[in-house]
This record gives structure tokens, sequence and C-alpha cells, in this order.
């Protein structure tokens, strides 16, 4: 029996960033009006472009099977593999007006293709491969158990597409940020129970540049095309610090461990208690701030503080379930 | 309709550097005819940083709060974007997990709690986009916003993971392009500013250990909305608020440009439409000037 497939078409305007860096001063815009079918997707278009309108637009695309992570870009700001999305979804999603640009404008180097430099030299720096002695002859394969590859949480699907890089706001602005592709790369790694790397953990604790800048705006997990969520992966390098005992004593590390501090003690958190834990002597920096704050009725003092009711079953709890220690 | 019942997570902000929003919460639940049910058991939900250290204490501390609304029998509602995602990120983990689940309740049950699974959890946005209606709304308000410019700012943890959070609601939100908070903007009669920034991040997690990150990103989000000609700008997030609201003096720093908005809570913009008094809205507990009332 066929199922019935039922091939729908409609107009789209595509706004599509031109650019070439030779020639260019200043990017602009292309409109182009074409009938799209519902079985297309945006490498389609694209090739579209291409084919029957100017020659000379240029993209990356190899696999057209979602493998190769070459083809990402981004639509109406929303990264993408061009050679996996339907043009369908991006109607649905963003109506019949699409804007298709470069996973970074600031980066690009002909129309859609960009420089990835920055991606690869990250990637580079978080040694992304396994650190093991390895028996030259070997007899067999290296074989871990169904289980223990569990624990890489499909860190290793990653296809270094650069969607998540080029959507993360820390990378934006913090240029040392490794950003989270080379932390999924990292936990990828350091949770594979062959590999005896001690730097890799080390690095991606290091201030400025570490998993600890994330801002946890899940940007990154909700441009991943192949579901990787970096910033769970980012979370599980974090708890690995501190399973590992690298954890340094500094502000990033007491405010996470802070708030089990301020839990046990009033089930809620001491806002002001936290911020002391955390900066130590630093917290004159934020006194101007506080002053203006305690003047509006924003600050609470910790004796004013209402503690959660049955704060006995919390602190119980706290006792019991702890997992970590610092 | 029937009287809509939740059990409020307040969250620890409401109940200390945001007096102002726990204030206009209850003012507009009473003029709406909502009934909040307060958890003052609930601990705080580590905001998303106690996972970092101890993720399996995190579950068993948010099961517990979970746990709470379920013996209310009732949908929890927070207040908090960041409450909202650690607990509902907690019920989904609960709620596909069975052996997880069964650690996690052998832990309560030595305090004599069970988390079954059987309450939503939904943010306040949400419970009165679903459960009250914006038809409603409309015809409730008695000072429309007409004269105001709003920006919205929803907020990361209210938007995104979207798989997630279009779990703990019915109306379908895309984080790129999301809806709900202009949605309530035009039903208390005001104009939204569309802006680059009213969906990314305020840099409030990383305010202490990536200050410059966060001042920068906090000065975009203001930048973007005076750029589009806001009067004010609204969020459905304290922490949100308070990034926006407090630290506009290292926002300008950052980006080398005096940058300043009147920032109100959704629940206080609703409170004015609905004709909530300054003081019942805690409208003095700003620090950026809130002059246009
Ligand atoms: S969650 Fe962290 S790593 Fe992911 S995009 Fe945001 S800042 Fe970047
Ligand atoms: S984590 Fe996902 S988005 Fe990031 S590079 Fe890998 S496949 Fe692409
Ligand atoms: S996220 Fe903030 S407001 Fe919400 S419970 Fe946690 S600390 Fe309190
Ligand atoms: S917008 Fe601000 S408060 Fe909201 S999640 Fe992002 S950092 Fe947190
Ligand atoms: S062309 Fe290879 S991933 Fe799209």
């Amino acid at each position: 029996m066929s199922t019935q497939h039922k091939i729908t078409t409609q107009k789209v305007n595509f706004k599509v960033f031109r650019f070439n860096a030779d020639k260019d001063y200043l990017p602009y815009y292309e409109n182009y009006d074409m009938e799209v079918t519902s079985e297309e997707v945006v490498l389609d278009i694209l090739n579209r472009i291409k084919w029957d309108h100017d020659g000379s637009f240029s993209y990356r695309r190899s696999c057209r099977h979602g493998i190769c992570g070459a083809c990402a870009i981004k639509v109406n700001g929303r990264s993408t593999l061009a050679c996996k999305e339907s043009m369908n979804d991006m109607v649905d999603l963003f109506g019949s007006e699409l804007v298709i640009e470069p996973l970074s404008k600031k980066r690009a180097v002909k129309d859609m293709i960009i420089d990835k430099a920055d991606f690869w030299e990250k990637h580079d720096a978080v040694t992304p491969y396994l650190v093991a002695d390895i028996d030259e002859n070997p007899e067999s394969e290296n074989l871990i158990s169904p289980e223990d590859a569990d624990t890489l949480d499909e860190a290793d699907l990653c296809i270094q597409c650069g969607a998540c890089h080029y959507a993360c706001p820390a990378v934006e602005i913090n240029e040392d940020f490794f950003g989270p592709a080379a932390f999924a790369s990292a936990y990828r790694f350091s949770a594979d129970i062959r590999d005896n790397s001690v730097s890799r953990l080390k690095d991606v604790n290091e201030e400025k540049q570490g998993v600890w800048d994330c801002v946890k705006c899940f940007e990154c997990a909700e441009a991943c095309p192949k579901e990787i969520n970096p910033i769970g992966k980012i979370t599980k390098l974090h708890q690995m610090a501190f399973q590992e005992g690298i954890a340094k004593n500094n502000v990033a590390v007491r405010h996470a461990v802070g708030f089990k501090k301020s839990i046990a003690k009033n089930g809620v958190l001491d806002e002001g208690g936290l911020v002391l834990y955390s900066e130590g002597p630093a917290i004159v920096k934020h006194l101007p701030v506080a002053f203006r704050m305690f003047t509006k009725g924003k600050i609470v003092p910790p004796w004013g503080i209402t503690k959660s009711q049955n704060l006995d079953e919390i602190q119980k709890l706290v006792k019991s379930s702890s997992t970590a220690k610092f | 309709m029937e009287k809509l019942r939740y059990a409020l997570f307040t969250g620890c902000t409401a109940k200390q550097s945001t007096p102002e929003q726990m204030m206009s919460t209850m003012a507009v639940a009473d003029k709406l005819g909502i009934e909040l049910v307060e958890l003052t058991e609930a601990s705080c939900c580590g905001a998303s940083h106690l996972q970092d250290y101890d993720d399996f204490l995190s579950l068993v501390l948010n099961a517990r709060n979970i746990a709470y609304a379920e013996k209310h029998g009732l949908t929890m509602v927070t207040i908090c974007n960041t409450c909202q995602l650690n607990t509902a990120m907690t019920k989904h983990r609960l709620d596909n997990d069975e052996k997880l689940k069964a650690k996690v309740n052998e832990k309560l049950a030595e305090v004599g709690l069970e988390y079954k699974g059987t309450s939503l959890v939904t943010h306040f946005l949400y419970a009165i986009i679903d459960d009250f209606g914006l038809d409603k709304l409309k015809e409730m308000v008695v000072t429309p916003l007409s004269q105001f410019n709003i920006a919205p700012f929803y907020g990361c943890h209210n938007i995104r993971p979207s798989e997630l959070q279009n779990e703990t609601h019915n109306s379908k939100e895309n984080p790129y392009n999301p809806s709900s908070l202009d949605d309530l903007i035009i039903a208390c009669g005001g104009a939204t500013v569309d802006y680059e920034e009213k969906n990314k991040c305020c840099g409030f997690h990383v305010e202490l250990q990536a200050p410059h990150t966060a001042a920068v990103l906090t000065g975009n989000a203001i930048a973007g909305a005076m750029d589009g000609n806001a009067d004010w700008m609204v969020t459905p997030c304290p922490l949100c608020h308070l990034k926006l609201d407090t630290q506009t003096a290292h926002a300008s720093e950052a980006i080398g440009r005096e940058v300043e908005l009147p920032v109100l809570h959704m629940q206080q913009m609703v409170g004015l439409a609905l004709g909530c008094s300054p003081a019942e809205l805690g409208l003095k507990h700003h620090l950026s000037k809130v002059d246009f009332v």
C-alpha cells in the first residue's frame, strides 16, 4: 500500500547575505522570490540560488546527509544544517520571509562561507583525542562496555559543524572562551575510561577560557542539530572537576558550593551571604550597588531571612544525599 | 469558570531582593481571582549552579519541592525563569527514568515524602496565558497601557531548551521568535518593541565569575530596547530584572554608552493595566527610575 503523500508549494521571499571579502567593503542582502515545495531542504534552496540565479553564490556542503558538518548556516538567526533542515519546518517557524546568513557574519569570507579558525584552535586546545598507552601491536581492539560507552552521553556524535559555537554569546564577547563544541569534545574524551589525560580537565577549568564562564543561556543546546546538548556536557565537566579534586578555590567554584551551604543553613538562599562567601574580601566592589539596593529595600540582612518551613527535612536530605566534596 | 488554584513556588529572590515582584504577584492574582497557595516548605532550587557541584542533591531538593505541590494536588506555579527551568528539568528527568526516580524517592522517604510526578510545573506567565486566557484579561483592563512602547525581555530559562520548555505549557513558544510576553503586552493595551536582544541572555549567572561578559550582555539588551524606542522593559524573571535594573553602571561602562530603562516585572505591568496602585506593585523598589506612573 502506498502512503498518500501530498507535495505542496508556496511562495517564499529569501533575503540572502552576500559578501566577498576580496571585493566588497560591506555585506549586503539579495532578495530572491521562489516557489518552494514541501519536499525541499534548505540546501536545495542554496543550490537553486547558485544554479538558477547567480553562479558566484558560495556555500559549503559535502555529504548531504548531516554527517560532514560543512553546511551549517543560520536561517532567521537559528543555526541549522542546510542539508537536514526541511523548508516546511522553517516556514512553519518563521513564515514566508526567510533570512539566510552565514553562521557568523563577522567571520564571513564569501557569502555563507566563514573562517572557522577560532573554532578549530579551541578544538585543538582541549586535547581532543584519547591519551592512553597504546600497545602498538595489539591482539584485539581496545573495546569498552556498552555501559561505559553510555557515559559519553552521545558527545561522540559531534560533527564539528560549529552551529553551537557561533550561537554562543560568551564566545562572541570573550575571545578566550573555548566554547560549547570544544567543551563537548573535552567531555567526550575525559569521560572515556580508556583516557589518562591529566591536563585536559585542568585546561577546561582555567579561568576566562574555561567552563565557569559559560553564561548558561542554552543557546548551544538549542542550536545543535545532533542534539548533543553541549551545556549538559559543561555541567558534567563542572562535576568532574569536583570528583577529580581539581576544582580551584576561586569565585566561580565557591559560588556553586555556596548554594549548598546556604540551603543547609536556611533552606532558602541567603543572597548576600552567597556573594560574600563567593567573593571573600573582593566583595567591596559590590558595595556601591549593594548600598543603593539597600536604600530601596532590596537587601534582607541574614537575620531577616525567612527560613524554609520543615528546615529539618532539608538539612537531613543535604546530609544524606550529598555526593560531592569541596 | 472554576477558581484557578496553584501551588506557588516563590523562589528566593522574590522574598529578598525583588520584594516588588512578590507584592505584584499577589496583587495581580487577587485581581484575577487566582488562588496561590504558597509552598513555604520549599528550599532554593539551586539556581542552575548547585547541580554543577552536586547533581544528585539538586535533584533531591527539587523533587522535594514538587512533592509538596503534589501533596496539595495542585499545579506548581513558578515566578522565576531559573526556578522554572530547574524544577521542570528535575521533573522531566524523574518522569523519564524510573531508576533515578526510585533513587531520589529512597532519600525523600527518609523525611516521609514521595515524588510521584502528578503535579505539572509551569511559569505564571503561561498559567495566565493558557489557563486564565488573554481575552479574559483584556476585558478586565481598566488602564490600557496604550501610550507605552514596551520591550519584552524573555530571559533564557523560560524559552530554552525549547523542547523541555514546551512540555510545560500549551502555547508553543519559538525560542528564536518568542511571542508570549508580546501577547501579554498587547493584552494590556501596550505596543511591543521588537529588538534583537529580546530572546538573548542578560548574563546574570556569571556576574561574579565573568563580570565583563555579563556586563556586555546587559548593556546590549538595554541598548537594543532603547534603540527600539522603548519606554520601558518588562520581564517574567526576577533575575533578569535584577541584572537589567541594578547593573546599569557596569553595563554602560562595558559597552561605552549610557544605558538605563525602567524594567518592570510582568506582574507589575499586568497590575498597572488592571488598575493596581504603584504602592501595591512596589514600584518604589527599583533602582532605575520608574517615572512614568
Ligand atoms: S550555555 Fe554556555 S556554552 Fe552554551 S551557548 Fe550559552 S554560554 Fe555558550
Ligand atoms: S556540538 Fe552539535 S552544534 Fe556543536 S559542533 Fe558538535 S554537532 Fe555541531
Ligand atoms: S533560581 Fe534563584 S530565585 Fe529561584 S529558587 Fe533558586 S535561587 Fe531562588
Ligand atoms: S536571561 Fe538572564 S536571568 Fe534569564 S536565564 Fe539568561 S542569564 Fe539567567
Ligand atoms: S552537507 Fe554534510 S552535514 Fe550538511
